[in-house]
């Protein structure tokens, strides 16, 4: 899928979210990929890096690639 | 069932906690204190005789034939005007009423054609059977006296006849227009002998008038008067069959009215809960598409979309579909196949096509069309409240002292529920409108809204925001509901963020365009007004913070006290018929029937204990995903019923490449839609008329579904689903959706308590049906929330990345209209065409004079996504710089201007505000000209093969 495309639905959800404070807003970013997004969009978005991620959205998918990797 | 009217008590029912005792005709009876004398006769069986009175207006006393005598008083009073009082001794028959009504009708008939062996009513008429309850002979005065006979009839209705040579001149349908649909379109016109029913002006007839051809004037009228032309054409039902209208999310139950197998006439039926007898020109009349020639019968395969289709048998349609399928599941994995479920379609329906692609597909790919309307609903209201569905039934409206419309055009959209929202407006309760065009409600005839607040496209969270900002910092928060009912951190951090100054009215007026006083006004009125309910639509959902918005939407409420009663409550006004059915029924890709996530190990444990598979704990695409992953390889096969994408979803070159770039699209549905053009396999499908099972409505309330006539491709849909499945060696053996639905209700705890039978019985039942509510709840959250204490969430206003700009200077908004609904593929296969033929471009005289437009003008319509022309027309209804139209017509194909961007949540297109450019026009554009050399090629048919 458009990489591109993927990035701007994580920064998104990121931008909504960031009115909860960086800690809470990453954990929520996080959470509603992992609810929400299908397992293709998860592994391509780990796959592209963090480029054009908004900081949370880059904590977040830090978050993720780790759970992934565990 | 046998042809007969339904019973007409003469007048309304009252409702009343003290009851009266008379007696009628030495018959005891007690009715609520109120009841008219008519109305008790006729709950003892009696039949009084009446001509202006019937049950869904307020009495008139005009016909003087419903006279009665009563002990104690002079004279004879008309029964439909005269309240029961305790003991009160009535006689309905006597020698001096027999004469008195005689004289009466004597005076009717001498004015009336004695044409009944040829007359349209089919001698189903009341006047003909007072005429036979009074026993009139013979006419003293003679029939050559001046009369009406040599009226015209008025055919301009394409649905309804109006012949005044056979009017009474009763009023119930001059009254029905004014009580009943609350358009006020007709009048009686003259004096005395010279009075006439009269749509309009003097220079209308019933199309050029305000009617809105909702029928009600037809119900209600007592001669042949007013008549369906299908009655005057067919001739009188034989058998009536009670069902659930397929149109929009009101779900008005009618009675199909048929002879043999051909529909005569849709007549709404009086006890059905959500229309409470009423309708609209949709669920009323648009019912010919049923029979259109353009619908498909014979399924249809080919290998490749540049092919024609050929006809083939069912085995070979299910056996090429299943192989394909199967050949893409065996080389690309489970996840390359999905489907999208239809809120056209029955739940049962729904349920059997989201377990095809769980446990048939093997991947949880499955989406429904709420995804494009009211997934952010989902959303918003299970993350505040706990369950995804509006909280009230709508009789809840009729308790309303102050309405919030935001978002939503109820008059157009679900004009059944519309009329009795405007009923209660008639009645005093206080109208907020929050919506950039000024949409009818806002000025309609005895109803102005207090507020109408103009927003500009895409600032719902900032106005919303702002109007909490006013009711926390003015102290007008239901403190005592908030302590009690809500989370108290979740609210204290709720209210710290909206009293901040940037929340305020005048700091963000710039931005919403709305003036700050009014804002303060609404804010102020909707909290202290009483009862506060809010009803909203696509105008809320349809934005890149569609979910933030049903989520300021419950803030607003839960602040207020407005939730867990008659008369206040969040109320989305759900699109189609079964959109919350289709959302029940778990058709979206990350839960389960019941709004269960798949995360839910217990929950998914259940299901696969029943359906004996291993479900994928993964979350599935969603639609725009679904195109997205097909065009990098990775998404490959779809299986869509009753839905057409192509022409219902945003950014219609990109669905047009993703549906391409698959290599089997399966479209299930009655006509070869635009989104067939890119089908491989073409499943025909059934109409509601040729079906049984359930919708559910907006208001939670699941209502039957039954089959008045057989399919006309010899197949209900959950039987061409069931046949699909099993040619994919799956073994399922439903022999009727009863059983689908007793499926649901073992695996659905707010379905536990849900069947047929309780449905054929009871008439509906509003979810959760289950030991907590063992008789549905028409009010949800009354002691407390689902998820328990309500959760206030903040919502932060976050602009749409959709601007205006030098190149696209105008906002463009869509919406849809009366007579049209959604894609159109049925209502423009219907007469309804005669009120809309294309969609035109709403655009404000000040933007038109700049660009030298007049109304009928060809408009070029462009955004950085795509252009289409249709024609403009000019008018104030939308504010300068926002453009709006409808996207009912293919040939305009407004989607091919909407955008990628979407709900931050859900994915909702941001439908609701695209950047656009509106410049004259001599012709269409080359992707509208591209398009239909395309879908004519698409189209074809091969001729079948002689037999041998």
């Amino acid at each position: 899928m458009d990489a591109g495309k993927l990035v701007y639905m994580a920064n998104q959800i990121a931008r909504n979210f960031a009115v909860l404070g960086e800690e809470q807003a990453v954990a929520a970013t996080l959470d509603h990929i992992e609810k929400f997004w299908d397992a293709r969009m998860k592994a391509q978005l780990l796959e592209h890096g963090g480029e054009g991620l908004s900081p949370i959205a880059t904590r977040a998918l830090e978050n993720l690639r780790a759970t992934h990797s565990a | 069932m046998t042809y007969e009217r339904q019973k007409d008590f003469g007048t309304p029912e009252v409702l009343a906690e003290e009851s009266v005792t008379l007696t009628i005709d030495g018959r005891e009876v007690t009715v609520p204190a109120g009841t008219s004398v008519m109305r008790a006769a006729s709950e003892i069986g009696g039949s009084i005789p009446k001509l202006c009175a019937t049950d869904n207006v307020k009495a008139f006393g005009s016909c003087r034939m419903c006279l009665v005598e009563i002990e104690g008083r002079k004279g004879t009073p008309a029964s439909c005007t005269t309240p029961c009082e305790q003991g009160m001794q009535v006689s309905t028959q006597t020698p001096r009423l027999e004469k008195l009504r005689r004289g009466v009708m004597e005076l009717y008939i001498s004015d009336h054609p004695l044409d009944c062996l040829t007359c349209s009513a089919n001698n189903d008429c009341e006047l003909q059977d007072q005429a036979a309850a009074v026993g009139l002979r013979d006419v003293r005065y003679g029939y050559a006296g001046e009369n009406h006979l040599g009226l015209a009839t008025d055919t301009s209705n394409p649905y309804f006849d109006f012949d005044p040579s056979k009017c009474i001149v009763c009023s119930r349908c001059v009254r029905a227009c004014d009580e009943v649909q609350g358009t006020l379109a007709l009048t009686i016109d003259g004096r005395g002998f010279a009075s006439m029913v009269s749509a309009g002006q003097t220079t209308d007839d019933f199309l050029s008038s305000e009617c809105v051809s909702c029928g009600a004037c037809v119900q209600a009228c007592p001669t042949a008067t007013l008549q369906e032309k299908s009655v005057k054409e067919i001739g009188k039902p034989e058998r009536s069959v009670v069902t659930t209208c397929a149109y929009c999310g009101v779900g008005c139950t009618f009675r199909a009215e048929m002879r043999g197998e051909q529909l005569v006439r849709m007549v709404p039926w009086k006890d059905g809960k959500a229309n409470r007898g009423h309708s609209c020109v949709k669920g009323r009349f648009a019912w010919g598409y049923a029979n259109h020639a353009d619908r498909i019968t014979s399924p249809m395969i080919r290998e490749t979309i540049d092919q024609p289709w050929r006809e083939v048998s069912w085995d070979e349609a299910l056996a090429f579909t299943a192989g394909k399928l199967d050949a893409i599941k065996a080389q690309h994995g489970a996840r390359a196949l999905g489907g999208i479920t239809s809120s056209r379609c029955t739940n049962e329906e729904t349920f059997l096509v989201q377990k095809l692609v769980r446990a048939g597909f093997g991947s949880n790919n499955v989406d429904t069309c709420a995804r494009v309307c009211h997934s952010p609903t989902g959303y918003g209201l299970k993350t505040t409240f706990g369950t995804s569905a509006g909280t009230q039934d709508f009789d809840s409206v009729m308790h309303s002292d102050v309405i919030l419309v935001i978002g939503a055009n109820p008059t157009d959209a679900h004009p059944v529920f519309a009329s009795r929202m405007k009923r209660r407006l008639r009645q005093g309760a206080k109208l907020i409108v929050i919506d950039p065009r000024r949409i009818d409600l806002v000025r309609s005839p005895h109803i102005e809204a207090a507020h109408h607040l103009p927003l500009r496209p895409g600032t719902n969270v900032a106005v919303l925001t702002a109007m909490a900002h006013v009711i926390v910092t003015e102290g007008l928060v239901d403190e005592q509901f908030v302590r009690e009912r809500c989370d108290m951190v979740a609210f204290e951090d709720w209210a710290r963020f909206v009293a901040e100054e940037r929340h305020s009215p005048e700091f963000l007026e710039d931005v919403t365009g709305v003036p700050a006083a009014d804002l303060r006004a609404a804010a102020r009125l909707f909290a202290t007004g009483g009862n506060g309910a809010i009803y909203y639509g696509l105008g809320v959902t349809e934005h890149s913070q569609g979910s933030s918005t049903v989520m300021a939407i419950a803030n607003l409420a839960m602040a207020t006290g407005n939730i867990g009663r008659p008369g206040v409550g969040v109320n989305p006004l759900r699109g189609q018929n079964n959109v919350q059915g289709a959302c029940d029924m778990g058709s979206f890709p990350h839960e389960l029937s019941g709004y269960r996530h798949l995360s839910d190990g217990d929950t998914r444990a259940l299901f696969e204990a029943d359906w004996q598979v291993t479900l994928d704990e993964e979350p599935g695409l969603r639609i725009p995903n679904m195109l997205d992953a097909a065009l990098d390889g990775s998404f490959r096969a779809i299986y869509i019923q009753g839905e057409d994408i192509l022409q219902s979803d945003p950014d219609t070159q990109h669905v047009a490449a993703g549906l391409a770039a698959m290599e089997c699209v399966i479209v299930h549905d009655l006509f070869l839609n635009e989104t067939a053009n890119y089908a491989h396999v073409f499943l025909p499908g059934s109409t509601f008329l040729e079906k049984n099972g359930t919708f559910t409505n907006a208001e939670r309330r699941i209502q039957l579904v039954r089959k008045v006539m057989e399919p006309a491709n010899g197949l209900e849909d959950w039987q061409v689903t069931q046949a699909l499945a099993n040619a994919m060696g799956l073994q399922w053996d439903y022999t009727h959706p009863s059983q689908v639905m007793d499926e649901i209700a073992r695996l659905t705890p707010t379905f536990a308590g849900v069947s047929f039978d309780r449905l054929d019985a009871e008439g509906s039942l509003q979810w959760p049906v289950n030991d907590a509510h063992p008789d549905g709840a028409p009010v949800m959250h009354e002691a407390g929330f689902v998820r328990g204490k309500g959760l206030f969430v903040v919502t932060d206003y976050v602009p749409t990345d959709e601007k205006t700009g030098p190149r696209f200077p105008l906002l463009l908004t869509t919406g849809r209209i009366l007579s049209q609904y959604n894609v159109g593929a049925q209502t423009r296969r219907t007469a309804n065409v005669v009120w809309h033929e294309e969609d035109v471009l709403e655009i404000h005289p000040v933007d038109a004079e700049n660009r030298g437009l007049k109304s009928g003008d060809w408009v070029r319509l462009a955004s950085r996504k795509g252009e289409t022309t249709l024609r403009a027309e000019v008018t104030d209804r939308v504010a300068p710089g926002v453009v709006y139209t409808t996207f009912h017509h293919p040939e305009t194909q407004a989607n091919v201007v909407t955008t990628e961007y979407s709900d931050w949540a859900t994915n909702c297109p941001e439908y609701k505000v695209t950047a656009v450019q509106v410049t004259p026009s001599n012709g269409p554009t080359d992707w509208q000209e591209d398009y239909a050399e395309m879908a004519g090629r698409a189209r074809r048919i091969e001729p079948a093969e002689p037999a041998e």
